[in-house]
């Protein structure tokens, strides 16, 4: 039954290596009549040209992507300080939420009604009510950067989103785990630091990876309050050459980082569904 | 070790008694196997033991304590009575060092370094020695469970609950963990056992209880009690057990 054939295959093996060779010939030729079809019809749409010379103009891309990497540095700087604000306030109030102390009810209802909110409002309309209230207190400088309340803003929106994953979390740690430390004479404080919150945060870092892509991007926004980072400075590049090739240079900028870091976080939950199979 | 008097014990969960006035003495030194079927209540009722289920009525006496009195701290009484589950729960992020010593570590507030050697007597002692620092996924079932009776040790407890410990265990790896229960029991630990292993509970148990619907409906030296059930329930679950 499973002699080698001359190829040195089994049967079985002949056959998949049949059914994979038409598989690929399918998918390539699919792909290369879409790719075609693409090619030909676009640059005979009636704006194409227009299109062309706004859009993907070399001379201006040029000329104004080395300042789109220097902007994007403030990307990053206000990412690099938001992102650890953000992971410790989304787990103080995912703990917060889960406080079993009467004393500290309050503190349940404030976690609750906290993430309630900043989940239920656009980022946008945040930093707009948070970068532009705030220092309009009168605030002396530095006191009242847009850097400092336009990151507030990101900082507070987004912990509510990942003291949610984090809950989810702590949710998932079977409740076998906390009966065997529990047994052991641990306190509920003892449980959740030394086996629940180990296991609850190693469970959620692919879901938090895509916070991180989100927050990415997010930061952004920040440009409607002053900051000239990525977005805004290829603005005043688009108002200068009277051009949007700037545009496009930024969102080349944006998916260097965030497609490796998307695919790295697919990968960590591909891993993550292996494993627990 | 401790002894336990458990008197009329009740508890249940919402509208369904699972304990229904349970009475049961465990000298200090004894092995007693709780049998019947699954939802008897056998589980239940350790974990009332553990505190891990408060107990609506009754008392439970840990060497002339009622540790059942509503207020009495839990903490306390979990560090005098060990328990080891069916299902092992290691924690999966710690080496089975880490394990053991954990709530040593917490509780005691001794190092790492200082619990090293007790710890590692321990594991000598139910030849583990070689897999102190391996993770749990990469300890076969019975191994995982030899681990699990060593980290309730490892607290020193005066009296050890085992739920059913060897029912997630491939057939081959029972006779392994047995023989961790039997080297227990000639150290003079106090144990209460619930178990559907009657051979063992036959040949180690000084006292063997069977349970039905949360009550003890006979109890007796293991030898009498297999030999010759008085109860029509016993004969019964034990013709079946035995076929």
């Amino acid at each position: 039954m499973n002699k080698p054939n001359a190829a040195g295959m089994t049967r079985r093996q002949a056959f998949e290596a049949r059914q994979r060779l038409r598989s690929a010939v399918i998918a390539a030729t699919s792909t290369v009549v879409v790719a075609s079809a693409i090619i030909w019809a676009v640059p005979r749409a009636p704006g194409w040209e227009k299109v062309q010379a706004s859009f993907f103009n070399a001379e201006v891309f040029a000329r104004s992507f080395p300042k789109l990497l220097d902007a994007f540095l403030i990307n990053i700087m206000i990412f690099a300080w938001c992102a650890p604000a953000i992971a410790i306030l989304g787990l103080l109030i995912a703990l917060a939420r889960d406080v079993r102390a009467p004393a500290l009810y309050p503190l349940r209802i404030l976690g609750a009604a906290y993430t309630d909110i900043f989940r239920g409002v656009p980022v946008i309309l945040t930093v707009y009510l948070i970068g532009f209230g705030i220092p309009g207190l009168g605030l002396p400088r530095p006191w009242n950067s847009p850097y400092i309340w336009g990151s507030l803003a990101l900082i507070l929106t987004y912990a509510a989103y990942v003291a949610e994953i984090f809950r989810s979390g702590i949710d998932s740690v079977h409740e076998s785990q906390r009966a065997a430390a529990r047994s052991l004479g641990l306190s509920e404080r003892q449980v959740m630091r030394d086996v629940v919150l180990p296991q609850a945060i190693r469970r959620v870092v692919p879901s938090q990876m895509n916070m991180l892509i989100a927050l990415q991007k997010d930061v952004s926004l920040l440009s409607f309050i002053g900051p000239v980072e990525i977005f805004r400075q290829a603005g005043v590049f688009k108002s200068l050459l009277a051009n949007f090739t700037p545009y496009v240079g930024a969102a080349l900028i944006f998916l260097a980082v965030t497609i490796p870091a998307t695919r790295y976080a697919d990968y960590l939950m591909a891993k993550q569904a292996r494993e627990r199979s | 070790m401790a002894k336990l008097e458990l008197r009329e014990v009740i508890k249940a969960f919402d509208d369904k008694t699972v304990c229904d006035g349970i009475d049961l003495d465990v000298e200090v030194g004894e092995m007693v196997c709780l049998i019947g079927a699954s939802g008897a209540g056998k589980s239940t009722l350790l974990r009332c033991i553990n505190l891990l289920e408060p107990i609506d009525d009754g008392a439970i006496y840990l060497d002339d304590t009622d540790i059942a009195e509503p207020g009495f701290d839990p903490l306390l009484v979990r560090r005098r009575v060990g328990m080891v589950f069916q299902s092992y729960n290691l924690f999966p992020h710690m080496t089975a060092a880490e394990n053991v010593m954990l709530a040593p570590r917490r509780v005691t507030g001794r190092s790492r370094a200082d619990l090293k050697d007790e710890a590692e007597a321990l594991f000598a002692q139910f030849g583990l020695v070689d897999q102190m620092a391996k993770y749990p996924d990469q300890l076969s079932g019975g191994q995982q469970q030899r681990v699990a009776i060593v980290r309730a040790l490892a607290m020193r407890p005066e009296v050890m609950l085992f739920d059913e410990i060897t029912s997630a265990l491939d057939p081959q790896l029972v006779g392994e963990v047995l023989d961790a229960l039997r080297a227990l029991k000639s150290q003079g630990m106090t144990m209460v056992l619930a178990t559907h292993e009657m051979g063992f509970a036959r040949e180690a148990a000084d006292k063997v209880c069977f349970l039905k619907h949360g009550r003890i409906l006979e109890e007796g030296p293991a030898e009498t009690l297999f030999q010759a059930p008085q109860n029509a329930e016993t004969q019964a679950f034990l013709a079946r057990a035995l076929k």
